[in-house]
């Protein structure tokens, strides 16, 4: 049993190794670096941007994937999609989850999250964002990740619009060519084709439009406390660099008659 | 105590002198801040403030974690997860603690190459040096025990390729591994023993850092001259020190808070940077990543590990690799011994400055290295890398100091100081 | 060290700069200790539970629906009109605890004062006896209302300590009606 694990672990660290080298260059997989919102130091999530993504996740990823670690009140934090206390009760309703308590299933409440995966082999979105990395390199140094971010919504978003239309069978499953993809083929059948989701306010409903709005729903659902970080980052950059002043004038004049200076 | 001579703590009041003969705990705080330091300290001697402020933080943040964290495979990740989502200010707890284990080992690398390049393990600081080597190991160990807590991907892979690593010694090996382990594999007896341990071993490192402390307290700091403290007389020993109070303090906190200046950029706006994506991934027992690195701070010695690939004699390529990366560690912890030169700064060495610079550049492509798929070249540039590590200990040191043409080494301290700073012509 | 002597003509500034970075960094280890105190506060799922609505459409006269809210028991009975009438009929000088022990009404322990309609018809408390903690049984007791089984309390129709070593009348929540079906708990 040892033996296996590690021989697994050893294996899978050896050749695995080999089977990211190729796209980890950026070879045949391309993932667009979109420009989303949220990005740099002052970015801030569009809460309108938001608000359809659930609008796309709802109508359609939510057919095979969960949320599991998202909960429905989080709907109405500062920060996310805002919905008010009525709306964020009246879209939890729309769900049924189990109750422990009852044994039975019930219609879901704000303090409930959002339900699991339904399909076995569609991974639970929650932090699909921040779980894979868009952007690699150049020769393992960083940069890139550094100057463009990880790249998790960028990544999410090419998928989704990256589809050619091709597919071949293999093994019994049907895998659909995709230009986003490492190696190319992917098992999710395209999921978004135009106007599939109608907004209200007669928002662009095209493929790569509708992708980017789910991808940046799901940063958000990967990083519900963004905003709070951005801010909490920039004044205590702000106020530690005006701490980092004082303490050089303090140094300097401390010093100043050790090192016969005029203070 | 062959300490440098100064002033002591004279208790006044009666209170104080009450106190005193019961627990002089204040002479001990005066003596330790006041502590006769080289006024000629150049900005590489802050990374000890930095550390010592690292393992605080590590430790409060990692309390304060330890609070709403459940070290149970069925719970774990989505406990951290909680702590993210639910916690008051949780988020922010964990990016800093997991940041701040990225300073602490950015903070100890370059501590310890400043000791390499000034002579710093050179007699009569071979202890100081030693428990340095033990503190960095226990580092080693909690930021590794640590990594497996999330129960991502790479936690898992992680805990199941490291512990693997002891596997790897003959005969014992897997007994030894099962015994870590508790268990065939990685499950939750490891999960909930390592939680245990990555709780336990900061408190050993502070008793280490408070020994580390006394030791070079006994022996006075080195300086970048290598030149000792005059220590014949008070007179004598205040021309070349200044107290660490207030002098250092201030000047050690000014580089600390500009560090935590770029840390919260990190925190605060890119805080999933020096991260593995794959760790935001439950673990799976049955799928492995595609491409498993351990954190930044250990590529350097992964990358030694994999730059065995052959067997030598009876040891297979496998126990070898782990061999020479304990190895790799264990020639820095006796290089008091290895360096055989009269001149204790890297400052009077000429020759020497090459090969300690080229012994950085090695550190940093070997740490590239091990973050790549080990492939093309990568191998072979870790074996050269290796081969350099081992033998600047092994061969360049013992050696150089036999023909090497050292420069003038200033008297002492206040010469060299007073040649950076020119005393004043009344 | 910091302290500057009248002789020092630039006293003055030295003395602000030193104090002006010490308060400085006295600020920073304030607001650095304040998230380690927060983080100790109910976290935000727990907090999302302080309220919770309970569907009372299904209960019949002279039964009780029992409800976990915040870590307690929470009894809701709709009462029949025989114990209303017991409630309501009662001196309540009489009783042990004179206060009405609800957080909607302060007052005396008048039925009036806990029951959560006027009719009197509902009444909603929390299931811990006031004793040491046990949870009564329904439809028990000497007064036709709770029987605490641990030491022998007995409270009537309105929950109201009548006979036992319990000082308090059973604690009642704050509650309100969102429709006619539905209660709002905290």
């Amino acid at each position: 049993m040892i033996k296996k694990t590690l021989l697994t672990a050893l294996v899978a660290f050896g050749l695995g190794l080999g089977g990211t080298a190729a796209y980890a260059e950026g070879g045949e997989a391309h993932v667009k670096d979109y420009d989303f919102s949220y990005e740099g130091p002052f970015g801030k999530f569009d809460q309108e941007q938001l608000r359809r993504g659930l609008k796309v996740y709802t109508e359609v990823c939510a057919a095979c994937h969960g949320l599991r670690l998202v909960a429905f009140r989080t709907l109405g934090d500062e920060g996310g999609p805002q919905y008010s206390a009525d709306e964020v009760k009246a879209y939890a309703a729309e769900f049924e989850v189990f109750d422990p308590e009852l044994d039975d299933t019930r219609a879901a409440k704000p303090s409930d999250k959002f339900p699991k995966s339904g399909l076995e082999t569609a991974p639970d979105l929650s932090l699909m964002a921040k779980a894979r990395a868009g952007f690699h390199g150049p020769y393992g140094l960083g940069i890139n990740q550094m100057l463009k971010g990880m790249g998790g919504p960028e990544y999410i978003a090419s998928i989704l619009a990256g589809y050619t239309g091709e597919e071949k069978e293999q093994a019994g499953v049907t895998f659909y060519e995709n230009t986003a993809f490492p190696g190319g083929w992917i098992a999710m059948p395209p999921p978004l084709e135009d106007e599939l989701v109608e907004f209200d306010d007669g928002y662009d409903n095209n493929v790569e439009s509708m992708s980017q709005d789910v991808a940046a729903f799901l940063m958000w659902t990967a990083e519900p406390k963004m905003m709070a970080r951005k801010r909490m980052g920039f004044l205590v950059v702000l106020f530690l660099s005006l701490f980092t002043v004082l303490l050089y004038l303090t140094n300097k004049k401390l010093w100043a008659p050790i090192k016969r200076k005029e203070a | 105590m062959a300490g440098i001579p100064h002033d002591h703590y004279e208790p006044k009041t009666g209170f104080e002198k009450w106190l005193h003969t019961r627990l002089p705990v204040v002479a001990l705080m005066y003596d330790t801040l006041m502590l006769p330091t080289p006024k000629n300290l150049n900005w590489m001697w802050i990374w000890g403030i930095v550390l010592t402020f690292c393992l605080v933080l590590q430790i409060i943040t990692g309390i304060v974690l330890a609070m709403h964290y459940t070290p149970h495979v069925s719970m774990a990740f989505d406990s951290v997860e909680h702590i993210m989502r639910n916690v008051n200010g949780g988020w922010a707890l964990r990016y800093i603690h997991a940041n701040g284990a990225s300073l602490f080992f950015l903070a100890v690398y370059i501590h310890i190459f400043r000791g390499l390049y000034y002579g710093s393990y050179k007699a009569p600081r071979e202890i100081t040096w030693i428990i340095g080597m033990l503190i960095y190991l226990a580092m080693m160990a909690t930021g590794f025990l640590g990594y497996v807590l999330p129960w991502g991907q790479m936690s898992f892979w992680g805990a199941t390729v490291i512990t693997g690593l002891f596997g790897a010694i003959p005969g014992i090996g897997p007994i030894i591994q099962e015994w870590l382990l508790g268990g065939p594999a990685v499950d939750n007896a490891t999960l909930n023993r390592f939680f245990s341990l990555h709780y336990l071993i900061p408190f050993v490192i502070v008793g280490l850092v408070a020994v580390h402390i006394w030791a070079f307290h006994t022996t006075g700091n080195n300086n970048p001259t290598g030149v000792e403290v005059r220590r014949k007389s008070k007179a004598e020993a205040n021309k070349d020190t200044v107290p660490f109070w207030p002098y250092f303090v201030v000047k050690d906190l000014f580089a600390l808070v500009l560090i935590l200046v770029i840390f919260f950029v990190f925190v605060g706006f890119m805080p999933n940077y020096l991260g593995h994506p794959d760790n935001y991934v439950p673990a799976n027992p049955l799928v492995t990543p595609p491409h498993i690195v351990p954190e930044w701070y250990y590529l350097p010695f992964y990358a030694i590990l994999r730059a065995i690939t052959f067997d030598v004699l009876f040891l297979n390529a496998k126990f070898l690799g782990v061999l020479m990366m304990f190895g790799s560690i264990g020639v820095m912890a006796l290089v008091p011994w290895l360096d055989t030169s009269p001149v204790r700064s890297g400052r009077y060495r000429p020759a020497f400055k090459w090969f300690f610079l080229v012994l950085v550049i090695d550190f940093i492509v070997l740490m590239w290295c091990g973050s790549r798929p080990a492939e093309g070249l990568v191998p072979l540039i870790s074996l050269i890398g290796a081969i350099y590590w081992f033998g600047y200990f092994l061969v360049i040191l013992p050696v150089l100091g036999f023909v090497e043409k050292t420069n003038a080494v200033p008297e002492t301290i206040e010469a060299d100081f007073d040649a950076h700073y020119p005393p004043k012509k009344d | 060290m910091f302290v500057s002597t009248d002789s020092d003509p630039q006293g003055t500034r030295r003395d602000f700069l030193y104090v002006a970075t010490a308060a400085t960094g006295a600020v920073a280890g304030g607001a650095a200790v304040w998230p380690l105190i927060n983080q100790m506060n109910p976290s935000a799922d727990v907090t999302a539970l302080s309220s919770i609505e309970v569907d009372i459409s299904g209960i019949e006269p002279g039964t009780q629906l029992t409800v976990k809210f915040l870590g307690k028991p929470v009894f809701i009975r709709r009462r029949t009109d025989d114990e209303i009438k017991a409630a309501r009929d009662l001196d309540i000088s009489t009783l042990r605890d004179g206060e009405s022990r609800n957080a909607n009404i302060e007052g005396d322990a008048s039925d009036v004062n806990r029951a959560m309609d006027e009719t009197g018809e509902w009444l909603v408390m929390i299931g811990v006896c006031t004793h040491l903690g046990c949870v009564p049984l329904g439809d028990a007791g000497d007064f036709g209302g709770w029987f605490c089984p641990c030491h022998g309390s007995h409270y009537d129709t309105s929950g109201r300590i009548r006979k036992g070593p319990a000082p308090e009348n059973l604690a009642i929540p704050l509650t309100s009606f969102i429709d006619e079906n539905t209660i709002k708990l905290g």
